[in-house]
């Protein structure tokens, strides 16, 4: 059932309204810091009051403007969307703390944008959350798109100007490039860019040319670039010139998510599983990623700094939900849809300490924080447990994951092979990436000549975020069912 | 005449008002000696002009293709010259656009021109009575001199008030527009020839050969692309958009260039369709050649208003894209276009102007790292860079995605060869606005600029309204041309094109 819901528009003004306050609150740290958190917190609240309709199976609406026929700026809630909005939303209030230790602690300049971008990108990626065309979704995606460049380019040197500028011109090329005119296409053939209300149809009448609409799942594929899927990943390295709060929550949760999620969304509302199944698109999809989460890890376990490797995880993993849903089964869309939760919890976590160790021991290379587990026991642990997830081990969240993913790969007819062998080495890739960080940490020598003098526990403000999104990253995977709700009302 | 024109009996000649009133304020400037109140007088003028623009929109009839408000007064009777004026759906933004801009350009120069204030007020004004009565005139002679008549004040406006090589620049637009107007005339005279009128209305729908059409149209399209202007017209204006002065450079972008594309619709797509059919194809690729060519030049510009200006040749191919696609939505998003580059494209020469009057320079390295001491003016920037990059939610995304949607109905590959434009405008605006907000960390401290003051908010505050006003919610801006846009398709395919089942829907009223 359609209900029309005014909690939708508030719930996307609350960041909007937030950062223009927070814009004016330059002079007053503390007041801004609390408009920040007061923001977040507001912003969840009204996330959650709409859980309880959207689970009884209604879809929440919201039209805001009329552009052409068929064209408009509408939101809708349904259960797809609760998965990325209750996630994301979530973990901005730990990132709001968190970053307020961060940067404090490292005294950086431009706080006061920092905090504003900082609203505006969730702004941008909760109204791609709730979405309820492909137009919408589009102009959300694009206001990421440019509200995240200033927190990449943040520091302001020859680094990050060079990283943002490859950022921006990965994600808006392929927008503008890729997406428009997939968009346009997809209007003058169907007459309307709303998504459909089921993952089975679809939007596109059943005699449309199957070349045509074959060429625009693949302009969508590649389009949405914030997915990271390669060859067009490149951008997610780079910008982890970032501060880190800004790598934690945008590259591990908005940004990326807002790309895998509209790609997904796309994927079963706009194209549908009847299509991709018409067409044979889903095994191709499948190999395909298949590449960036093989190739991802690879790369990654070259990598000696530490958020240079997460990077590269995060561009192997966030293949792994474009996986699921490829895979066409019930399982395997469920697998993918679950991961986005899954890897966000996970992932930031692991940036949150990857941030806290530079901020207290100002170490960025693996190679250098052998021993320092021991001078920082919490964040090690939950850097351990985060990795656990990752690596898809009971009783972590990934392991929900990585069980559905499987379960996917058997209910399919063929090819189930392939899959599993990809999962399997993909599992063992992630444990050589990431066993190795936590086992040096705690029993590995100290490099000689260095010592962990005066080195102690990160700061509360940031000690305690992390802490406690591994903590959840533990409680989902041994109660999955809070966002297995979201995903099984999804596949129905 | 009748079963085109519609005359009210007991109605306000607004038309007329719209025409004679910016000329009798000239008159009111020779009364004034003070710069000051030459200032603040001709800010009323235009602004009574705006006002007395409004009730063409509020007593519009949408269900009509006729020409409303008319006038019809015989002017020359022995050459069936007339004075008769009415306005179309076509004609209609253009006449409320430029009511629009015009306030805007006197509040835009108010500080910048500092030596003959009443000349330049004087200029301004009877540009806006050319402008408004090229855009309302429906007697060929009419329109012909009013046509005319605004190439003096332009070329007076950039060749006393411009910059160093303003000399060259206005005599080479003067030259170029010249030239093609010549050609106009004579197609003009054949026409009469043929009618023995020269009530334009009457010249559309006539059985001329096809040789005659030829001819003709290209009379009109030499003269019309010259003043889009259209890739390889197109030299003139960088130059004169460099040296004119603010109001001058926005009068060009936001109106002047827009004449070409209503000569398209009013006169060639009418008066000659069979050969507008033949030419179809070569002048798609025209149009896209040219959005290739000015994204590609934009992106090399070091001088803000030269960026701006090839970013105009790359927007006005959209337009002529859009027109020459032939159908309802394509046409309807080329006016909206060129409504949408008006008001962006204008505002965007006012910003470059206000960042002159502080730094004395247009070179964008200059520029950079103003954002720092000027967030207003930054703000101001960013959405007005936005929105001429057609980012979603913003006027220009509207018309650009109507023009291709035309586009991808019909000429799948030439469309599909324009996006390519679209991502270059993305790269020219976003590397333009990085430059000013971001850039230059080694640039001599900007420390002592100070932002905009309340009258330069002002001056940009209502384009930003339309800016998002048409973005997210065009269809009052829409409505009013569905009639007459039918109409000419009418008159150009005989009937409404073909389109796919879709698009059928679509384009019920």
């Amino acid at each position: 059932m359609e209900i029309v819901s005014c909690k939708l528009l508030y719930a996307l003004l609350t960041p909007l309204i937030g950062s223009l306050v927070v814009m004016r609150c330059g002079r007053y740290p503390n007041l801004r810091e609390g408009v920040s958190f007061l923001a977040s917190v507001v912003m969840f609240g009204l996330i959650v009051s709409m859980i309880p309709e959207v689970l009884a199976g209604n879809r929440l609406v919201y039209n805001l403007f009329n552009i052409l026929p068929g064209l408009s700026v509408t939101l809708r809630a349904d259960a797809f969307s609760m998965i990325f909005a209750v996630v994301a939303s979530f973990l901005w209030i730990l990132a709001v703390f968190y970053s307020m230790g961060y940067m404090r602690g490292l005294k950086e300049h431009a706080q006061t944008r920092f905090n504003a971008c900082f609203a505006l990108a969730l702004f941008g990626a909760i109204g791609v959350a709730f979405s309820d065309n492909l137009f919408t979704m589009y102009l959300f995606y694009e206001i990421v798109s440019v509200c995240t460049y200033p927190l990449v380019a943040h520091h302001q040197d020859g680094e990050s100007y060079s990283g943002a500028r490859k950022y921006i011109i990965y994600l808006t090329t392929t927008a503008k490039g890729l997406l428009l005119p997939a968009m346009i296409l997809i209007y003058v053939l169907t007459g309307t860019l709303d998504f459909a209300n089921n993952i089975t149809t679809g939007i596109f009448p059943a005699d449309a040319s199957a070349a045509l609409v074959t060429m625009l799942y693949i302009f969508c594929l590649l389009g949405f670039a914030k997915s990271g899927i390669m060859p067009l990943h490149n951008w997610l390295p780079s910008a982890m010139v970032a501060p880190t709060p800004v790598s934690a929550l945008l590259h591990a949760v908005a940004v990326v998510k807002v790309g895998v999620f509209s790609t997904t969304r796309v994927m079963l509302y706009v194209f549908g599983t009847g299509t991709m199944e018409a067409l044979n698109l889903g095994i191709p999809t499948a190999y395909f990623v298949s590449f960036t989460i093989l190739a991802a890890s690879i790369i990654a376990l070259s990598k000696d700094n530490l958020k240079a490797r997460l990077a590269y995880s995060t561009v192997s993993q966030l293949s792994y939900i474009i996986l699921g849903v490829a895979l066409l089964t019930t399982s395997g869309i469920q697998g993918g849809l679950v991961h986005i939760a899954n890897h966000a919890f996970a992932k930031i976590t692991l940036f949150f300490c990857a941030g806290a160790i530079y901020v207290t021991a100002h170490k960025k290379n693996i190679s250098e924080m052998s021993g320092l587990g021991r001078t920082m026991p919490f964040t090690f642990a939950a850097f351990a447990i985060a990795s656990l997830s990752m690596i898809g081990a009971p009783p972590v969240a990934g392991f929900v994951t990585k069980w559905k993913l499987l379960m996917g790969a058997l209910e399919m007819e063929a090819h189930y092979i392939g899959i599993i062998l990809i999962l399997l080495s993909s599992t063992l890739l992630n444990v050589g990436y990431f066993a190795p960080v936590t086992y040096k940490a705690f029993f590995g020598k100290r490099p000689a000549g260095e010592s962990f003098e005066g080195i102690r526990e990160a700061p509360l403000a940031m000690l305690i975020p992390l802490m406690l999104a591994a903590v959840i990253s533990v409680i989902l995977g041994i109660y999955p069912d809070f966002i297995m709700y979201f995903v099984k009302a999804v596949t129905g | 005449m009748d079963d085109v024109l519609i005359i009210k009996d007991g109605v306000m000649p607004f038309l007329s008002i719209l025409i004679f009133l910016p000329l009798a304020g000239v008159l009111g400037l020779f009364l004034i000696d003070s710069d000051l109140f030459a200032k603040i007088w001709t800010l009323l003028v235009t602004l009574a002009a705006a006002l007395c623009s409004l009730p063409l929109y509020f007593g519009f009839d949408l269900a009509t293709a006729k020409y409303q408000f008319a006038e019809h007064h015989a002017w020359i009777p022995a050459w069936n010259i007339n004075y008769t004026l009415g306005v179309d759906g076509i004609s209609l933004l253009l006449v409320l656009m430029t009511t629009l801009i015009m306030p805007l350009c006197v509040l835009g120069s108010w500080s910048y021109i500092q030596k003959r204030v009443r000349e330049f007020m004087a200029c301004l004004l009877i540009m806006e009575t050319s402008m408004i009565g090229v855009f309302v005139a429906l007697d060929f002679v009419l329109f012909y001199i009013l046509w005319e008549a605004m190439l003096i004040p332009m070329y007076l406006m950039i060749a006393i008030w411009g910059g160093p090589r303003k000399v060259y620049a206005s005599i080479k637009f003067f030259l170029y527009t010249l030239a093609g107007s010549v050609l106009l005339l004579v197609a003009i005279i054949a026409l009469y020839l043929r009618n023995g009128s020269f009530f334009i209305p009457a010249m559309m729908g006539q059985e001329y050969t096809y040789l005659f059409q030829v001819l003709v149209f290209l009379a009109f399209f030499l003269a019309f692309a010259i003043k889009v202007p259209m890739f390889p017209f197109h030299t003139w204006l960088p130059a004169a958009h460099v040296e004119a002065p603010t109001a001058g450079s926005v009068i060009l972008a936001s109106i002047l260039l827009k004449m070409g594309t209503y000569g398209f619709l009013r006169f060639c797509l009418p008066i000659t369709p069979a050969a507008t059919i033949a030419f179809v194809p070569y002048i798609l690729w025209l149009s896209v050649a040219g959005i290739l060519y000015g994204g590609f030049t934009a992106l090399a510009q070091q001088d803000m208003k030269k960026l701006i200006a090839y970013s105009s040749v790359g927007h006005m191919g959209f337009v002529t894209l859009g027109i020459f696609v032939l159908n309802k939505i394509g046409i309807e998003g080329a006016i909206l276009q060129m409504i949408n580059h008006g008001v962006t494209t204008g505002a965007l020469f006012l910003c470059v102007g206000m960042i002159y009057e502080r730094t004395h320079s247009r070179e964008l390295a200059d520029a950079a790292g103003v954002g720092k001491f000027m967030p207003w003016y930054v703000t101001f920037l960013a959405f007005f860079s936005l929105s001429s990059l057609a980012f979603p939610g913003t006027n220009s995304f509207v018309g650009e995605f109507m023009i291709l949607v035309g586009g991808f109905t019909k000429y799948k590959v030439i469309a599909a060869c324009a996006i390519p434009g679209a991502v270059l405008a993305a790269a020219y605006m976003l590397r333009m606005l990085q430059k000013v907000v971001w850039g230059g960390t080694d640039n001599p401290s900007h420390a002592g600029l100070v932002d905009l003051n309340v009258r330069e908010c002002l001056t940009l505050a209502p384009l930003l309204i339309f800016v998002f006003w048409i973005g997210l919610s065009p269809e009052p801006f829409i409505e009013v041309m569905h009639a007459s846009v039918n109409h000419l398709l009418v008159q150009v395919n005989g009937a409404v094109v073909e389109a796919p089942v879709a698009m059928a829907r679509l384009m019920l009223p």
